[in-house]
């Protein structure tokens, strides 16, 4: 008998099925969204009662007509994170223990807030606000404190604050979870707290 | 002279599609891990609010979703109002509480309390809605919550 070698056997369709899959899978896939903006709600609890003083206080409200008052004046939402800066980075005062704000750029005004640690941001909203508004309005309120948490970190660690924080979460980086970036990130955080309240709606 | 083209005219030789299979095969894997199956199907319409200041959600399996919107095409049925969609079902309020017990049951003791709900909602949506979702989530003491948004300017 002779040897018969073992017949080859045809892979030319094999493109074809790949491509067939491939075009399945592409078709299927869906990038999911998987970012958005991390919020606290308040513990469902009756709220304790201290007086906060209305300076301390930045009002923004939004009507059924997704129009903003901000401290009882129209704004356009443009405008709003200057104003939210300005109120914020004010610094007139002093935080709850007696300390004069070293770090504010703010003008320092007696009618503004005291203390970044003092100034409360607070949302009221209609129920027939559009959610659109809503998150757009949040989106620069929470961009007004990164600006400000990053100017900071600028100024005392020279890197930016969103570069601190992707370290601290990157597995790759030296920096990892380690005691001294989450000290440097906790520090900037104390001194700038995100405080925005969000009222129920009437 | 013509040292270089001596035969005249020679064919031009085909090119070899020998390395397709690998090129497309290579595309396929791609496209099947970064696939993600669904695992419920959307019966709301849900265009997401963009937003410039996103921060990316942690871990996967610790995200509950808790979707909102008016009902889509194929649902007219269900009214035009915005409704709550939790899991595959339509849900009303009441319904949050009992599926945030369910998915706290699935998951071990020390996730629960980096639970987070993430609420997927349509930009179209009244607050009125929201908030009382919140206030349900509140009462459930959920009190992580993140807006899910697409990344982009808010502003026009």
């Amino acid at each position: 008998m002779a040897k018969r070698s073992a017949p080859e056997v045809n892979a030319g369709s094999m493109a074809d099925i790949a491509f067939l899959l491939l075009i399945f899978f592409l078709v299927t896939t869906t990038i999911e969204v998987d970012s958005g903006i991390n919020s606290k709600l308040p513990p469902d609890i009756p709220p304790p009662d201290v007086k906060i003083k209305q300076k301390n206080i930045f009002t923004v409200e939004l009507n059924k007509d997704n129009q903003m008052l901000v401290e009882d004046e129209l704004m356009e939402i443009k405008d709003l994170q200057a104003a939210a800066i300005k109120f914020i980075d004010n610094g007139g005062g002093e935080n709850p223990t007696g300390e004069k704000c070293t770090y504010c750029g703010g003008e320092r005004l007696d009618d503004s807030s005291d203390h970044p640690e003092k100034a409360i941001v607070s949302i009221t909203h209609s129920r027939a606000t559009d959610y659109e508004t809503f998150i757009t309005v949040y989106d620069q309120l929470v961009g007004a404190y990164s600006i400000l948490r990053d100017k900071l970190a600028q100024k005392l660690y020279n890197r930016s604050f969103k570069e601190m924080e992707a370290t601290y979460n990157d597995s790759k980086s030296p920096e990892f979870k380690t005691d001294k970036l989450k000290d440097k990130i906790d520090n900037i955080k104390k001194k700038y707290p995100r405080i925005i309240s969000k009222a129920e709606p009437k | 002279m013509s040292k270089f083209n001596k035969g005249g005219k020679k064919e031009l030789p085909a090119i070899s599609t020998a390395s397709l299979p690998d090129i497309v095969f290579m595309l396929l894997f791609f496209f099947m891990v970064a696939t993600v199956m669904r695992d419920n199907s959307l019966k709301i319409k849900n265009n997401l609010p963009s937003a410039a200041d996103t921060e990316k959600l942690g871990q996967k399996n610790l995200v509950m979703f808790l979707y909102a919107g008016k009902p889509s095409d194929s649902y007219k049925s269900m009214g035009t109002e915005a409704r709550i969609q939790l899991n595959d079902k339509f849900a009303e309020i009441k319904d949050i509480a009992p599926f945030i017990a369910a998915e706290r049951a699935s998951k071990r003791e020390e996730e629960i309390p980096k639970l987070i709900a993430a609420l997927k909602v349509d930009k179209e949506t009244n607050m009125g809605l929201i908030s009382d979702i919140e206030q349900a989530l509140r009462k459930t003491g959920q009190l992580k919550i993140n807006y899910t948004t697409k990344k982009g300017s808010a502003l026009k």
